[in-house]
């Protein structure tokens, strides 16, 4: 056993030479030396980042295999599906994996996110940071929409129509919006086409580019340290990102795993019924989760709202949020100089609770279910 | 909170009666007419009902008004003059005469086209070959006219869901002499038709589920020429809605048989008003079999009762072995959707095997059953497949948890080692 250790360490040693005579490694070195984080009390928030990124890689791979025996077509595309869970070898796992998978990254995308908030990890010089970070949870939102859509079932097909129907009402440029996601007035292949497209192409193109840039600037600004702790005038006490950090990242990775694969075991995704856009709706249509605080909203406010439609007013309220959200680096000046900033905080809290509640009320409100 | 009923109340009240009121006023009476400002103004109870149900009355929106059966002129508001017989009036027609005076315009083709280029104008010539048009003109004064089954002054389209003809409502229309027994006293026929009719399937598709098409009294006795069918004829009255199962039954040895002890088909076995929800104990030897109430236990036809019953039961069990398996893998959240589309060739095995059964050929039947059964057991191998598959998962499961906790512990002790090396 030990000689075998012994033979292996020296073949990555002379493997490692190797590369290093072609390319310069010192500098990764270095920063894999040098690399530290911070520990203080908000040290655990730091690991959802980590943990959204090894979801996102999961998201990739079992992407990679469904996409070997999906067919993105209105005639094929919920057989496919059904041949993928019932016939191919582990076809169930990975597509209930990648679906899970798809669930627990918004989850704790949502997390790292109010997490970075509290902590107004986003005050400066992380404002790129923070805008690449929003940008990427807009982009996982809209994977999250375009894939529900994929299987082709009729809770998906009524759910994506209701989803186009809403991304309609957006002043100006709603029609049009609508259009663009459909290839035409209605859901139909052409829309299913269209998400494929976005799923598989468009967004893991953007996903990349952004990711690149979000964790670049993560390595090169280190983890933020909560202006609380900054203020203490305590010292701060660090760990080494390698070994330490990264071992307690791998021990959730694989908790993450391991949840994963019990999820997929004890409550395989169902597939439902395949589409029929002649049939009518059927009772208790529905969002995926992260959606439905926005769908109970829309439910809530009246048709009209003096002369404009209650539905333009709730889109262009969550618009509003969504760039209030994206702008806070800039909008939040007291925690830019350093100062305490309690307006923001509570912002913060209002925004989390009206998201639970509302998401709450959409699965238990009367009609909800 | 009782505050709130109490207020709330004379709201309800109010709402109720403008809607109830919405109703009525369906049409507006003409203005300036005789009769109806008579009828409608005198107070007398004997004489305003025809006004006041008038308004709902489908005559009046095509323009047909008091004069055009009762004769006279509604433009005289002098009794002498608007019911002189000179304009000739008639004024309340003789039971025996309703049947022609409604067919001076529903037995006139040219006049009925005016209104509907499609409608029968058969329904007097018709009526006189019923029971009801016989004894009319017999002289029986108490047997059915237009207006017995129509109304009078409130005749509905029979399309109009509030009409006595609509089909929910015939049951109920002809029950009103048909079910009861001190009316019909003389006429020797049975009045629980009514109340038998009332527990069949027949009524309760046609009220519960709603399938208009479900047979009522019209359907099986005609309505304008009204009869009961002969032993001869019932095979045909069923057979129009169930016309396979009269073809099977008219190749079986039975069609003989009853023609020459004089039983009538169909409802020998099936009764008549009061057909129920058939169901395979019908078929067979015990108890509640009908096909024990002809054949004894010697006769070849009590045999082919058994060896039928036989092979409805194993292909029922098989189909339902078959679905509580894929219920049971459906409910772990397992994908059998195909498998449970593929079991429908199964059921509808057992569906076609019941109705051949009025065949009464074990071996036709056996044939049947057994592509189904053969189906049903396919996809009860895919059930049992697909649960072991699901045991599968659980116990792959709880190995590679296995494997991921020993890795999470050795990487616990490691974190451990270095941050002791690192203190």
């Amino acid at each position: 056993m030990g000689r075998l250790a012994d033979s292996l360490a020296g073949v990555l040693k002379s493997l490692n030479a190797w590369v290093d005579e072609r390319i310069d490694l010192s500098g990764i070195r270095e920063l894999i030396r040098h690399k530290v984080v911070p520990v203080h009390r908000h040290t655990v928030w730091y690991y959802f980042g980590g943990m959204t990124l090894f979801l996102f890689i999961i998201q990739v791979l079992t992407g990679i295999l469904l996409l070997l025996y999906y067919r993105p077509s209105a005639e094929e595309a919920f057989e496919s599906v059904q041949f993928i869970v019932t016939e191919v070898e582990f076809g169930w796992l990975i597509r209930s994996i990648h679906t899970w998978s798809a669930n627990l990254l918004v989850a704790t995308m949502m997390i790292h996110l109010f997490s970075v908030y509290f902590t107004q990890a986003y005050r400066k010089p992380r404002e790129i940071t923070w805008i690449s970070g929003m940008s990427l949870f807009g982009i996982f939102l809209f994977f999250g929409f375009s894939g529900y859509l994929l299987p082709w079932n009729e809770l998906a097909y009524f759910a994506t129509k209701v989803g186009t129907d809403v991304a309609g009402q957006v002043p100006v440029v709603g029609h049009l919006m609508a259009r663009i996601l459909r290839g035409g007035d209605d859901v139909t292949g052409a829309t299913l086409s269209r998400f494929y497209g976005f799923h598989v192409a468009i967004l893991p193109l953007l996903t990349t580019a952004i990711l690149g840039l979000h964790l670049f600037l993560v390595q090169k600004q280190g983890m933020s340290v909560p202006p609380e702790i900054e203020r203490s005038g305590q010292p701060l006490r660090t760990m080494p990102f390698v070994p330490s950090f990264l071992l307690r990242d791998l021990v959730g990775w694989l908790s993450a795993l391991a949840v994963l694969g019990a999820l997929a075991a004890y409550f395989p995704w169902e597939l439902g019924v395949k589409a029929d856009p002649f049939a009518p709706a059927p009772a208790g249509i529905r969002p995926e989760w992260y959606f439905m605080y926005m769908f109970q909203t829309l439910k809530y406010i009246p048709a009209k709202i003096g002369p404009i439609d209650g539905e333009v007013v709730g889109v262009l309220g969550f618009g509003l949020g969504g760039l209030f959200l994206l702008l806070v680096p800039f909008l939040d000046r007291k925690t830019a100089r350093g100062e305490k900033s309690p307006l923001f905080f509570w912002i913060g809290v209002g925004i989390v609770t009206y998201i639970v509640v509302l998401s709450v009320l959409g699965y238990v409100a009367p009609g909800g279910k | 909170m009782r505050g709130a009923w109490i207020l709330l109340a004379p709201a309800l009240l109010a709402g109720s009666v403008l809607f109830v009121g919405s109703q009525v006023a369906a049409q507006k009476l003409p203005e300036g007419n005789a009769c109806i400002d008579c009828h409608q103004g005198i107070g007398d109870p004997r004489v305003t009902p025809p006004a006041e149900k008038f308004p709902q009355d489908i005559h009046l929106s095509k323009g047909i008004l008091c004069q055009d059966c009762h004769g006279g002129d509604p433009k005289s508001f002098d009794p002498q003059g608007s019911m002189n017989p000179a304009k000739g009036f008639i004024g309340k027609p003789k039971h025996q005469a309703i049947p022609q005076l409604c067919g001076k315009c529903h037995s006139n083709a040219s006049y009925m086209k005016k209104f509907n280029p499609t409608i029968r104008v058969d329904q007097v010539q018709e009526y006189f070959t019923s029971v009801h048009g016989k004894k009319l003109r017999e002289g029986d004064q108490k047997v059915a006219t237009c207006i017995s089954c129509h109304d009078v002054h409130k005749i509905r389209a029979i399309k109009d869901q509030q009409a006595w003809t609509y089909p929910v409502k015939v049951v109920d229309t002809c029950g009103r002499c048909h079910g009861d027994a001190k009316y019909m006293q003389g006429y020797k026929i049975a009045t629980d038709v009514v109340e038998k009719y009332k527990t069949s399937i027949h009524y309760e598709s046609l009220t519960k589920k709603g399938d208009l098409s479900a047979p009522t009294c019209n359907v099986c006795h005609g309505n304008h020429g009204a009869t009961p069918p002969g032993v001869d004829s019932v095979a045909n009255v069923c057979g129009t809605c169930h016309s396979l199962t009269a073809d099977l039954f008219n190749k079986s040895p039975h069609k003989k048989a009853f023609a020459a002890i004089g039983l009538a088909p169909c409802v020998t076995c099936h009764s008549n008003h009061d057909v129920m929800k058939t169901t395979d104990t019908m078929v067979g030897t015990d108890e509640k079999a009908v096909c024990v109430n002809c054949h004894d236990p010697k006769s070849p036809g009590y045999q082919k009762a058994a060896a039928i019953r036989a092979s409805l039961d194993e292909l029922r069990g098989a189909v339902q072995r078959a679905g509580a398996i894929l219920d049971r893998a459906e409910h772990a959240g397992m994908e059998v959707s195909q498998a449970k589309f593929e079991l429908r060739g199964a059921s509808d095995s057992l569906l076609k095997t019941r109705a051949t059964v009025h065949l009464i050929d074990p071996a036709a039947i056996k044939t049947l059953t057994d592509e189904g059964i053969q189906i049903a057991n396919k996809m009860h191998a895919k059930g049992v497949k697909v649960m072991e598959d699901l045991t599968f998962r659980h116990r792959g499961l709880w190995i590679s948890v296995g494997i991921i906790l020993v890795a999470i512990v050795g990487l616990v002790l490691k974190i451990r080692e270095i941050d002791r090396r690192q203190a």
